[in-house]
């Protein structure tokens, strides 16, 4: 949903660190996300192939590293990976709801650069 | 020669660094903005109104008004004689922070304790965008029916507060409102739910006994 500005800070992101590194061409964009984020790679995708023409990273490849969501039950602390479902039951002791330890994540983690 | 470049860098969209920037604002000025949510017609500016009235004054309040097109929320809140500033996104689905860093700038930010930002009915596209908020709530209403948290689980989840608003229609309506409550808890283990009607009054004060904890 609506991810058109976070394409473009991906863009901003990219290009900085590959300025600063002297570089020529991006080849590759390692992505970092977490599947509770709710984006969509391959709206990323369009709107990266519209917004990167005429810049560094024109053609580079994004590559999506998804992270599964995983839960820490409020009530027995046991950690599980939750169904998609949004409603989680902790496998242990059947309490509903935990802390969400993984599965937010959000970032550019390296570049393929030359 | 190809080159790997570490950079472990957060993607934080541009929305987000003036979220960040009208958080620091608000701070600076001593205010704690609430970022309401809910359906179109569940009961934002009702809700809004109500907390003006119980709240007699103890908090100086503000509110910004999000709406696609119109004064309707806006004029009803000033007949309160409450600062406001509305919004028009002409079409935007959902508030964002450049459009609320322009409306901090006409309220009277240094007479302003607490700041609702009644963002556009909406229950999605709203938790994708920061405004700079110290809370955010939602307010889902008892026509919606109760399985409204199994379908939009992304708002229910991330919100500080919920309002189950319209209560003294759940007699006439098909609405069970234990497995609204277990629905609500599943997604959200730490949240406050007040169960209140904006027409009664009911449960309006336990809810605006909770602002004035958040802004003290």
């Amino acid at each position: 949903m609506h991810e058109l500005s976070i394409t473009q800070s991906i863009l901003d992101i990219a290009v900085r660190h590959a300025n600063q590194a002297g570089a020529q061409r991006i080849l590759a964009i390692n992505l970092v996300i977490g599947e509770l984020t709710g984006f969509v790679d391959d709206s990323i995708q369009f709107y990266f192939d519209f917004l990167s023409k005429d810049s560094l990273a024109e053609g580079a490849r994004l590559n999506f590293a998804r992270i599964a969501p995983r839960a820490r039950c409020y009530a027995c602390h046991a950690e599980y990976t939750p169904p998609n479902s949004r409603l989680w039951t902790c496998p242990e002791c059947g309490a509903l709801g935990g802390e969400v330890i993984a599965g937010k994540e959000f970032s550019v983690a390296s570049l393929e650069i030359e | 020669m190809p080159t790997q470049l570490p950079i472990v860098e957060q993607i934080l969209s541009a929305n987000d660094l003036i979220a960040l920037e009208n958080r620091n604002l608000l701070d600076e000025h001593g205010v704690v903005a609430v970022n309401v949510m809910a359906s179109p017609g569940a009961g934002k500016t009702s809700t809004i109104l109500r907390a003006i009235e119980a709240l007699g004054g103890r908090l100086r309040v503000g509110v910004i008004e999000g709406d696609v097109a119109g004064r309707v929320d806006a004029d009803k809140v000033a007949e309160t004689g409450t600062p406001v500033v509305q919004i028009n996104t002409g079409g935007g689905c959902h508030l964002d922070a450049p459009q609320v860093r322009s409306a901090l700038q006409q309220l009277p930010l240094d007479e302003i304790d607490l700041l609702f930002i009644e963002n556009v009915g909406n229950l999605v596209c709203p938790t994708g965008f920061a405004l700079g908020e110290r809370v955010n709530m939602m307010i889902a209403s008892v026509p919606e029916g109760h399985d409204k948290p199994l379908k939009y689980p992304g708002m229910f989840s991330v919100v500080d507060a919920l309002v189950l608003n319209k209560v003294d229609l759940m007699p006439y309506l098909d609405f069970d409102a234990e497995a609204f409550r277990t629905a609500v808890r599943a997604l959200n283990a730490n949240a406050p739910l007040f169960e209140v009607s904006c027409k009664t009054g009911e449960g309006i004060g336990k809810w605006v006994e909770w602002l004035i904890q958040q802004c003290s």
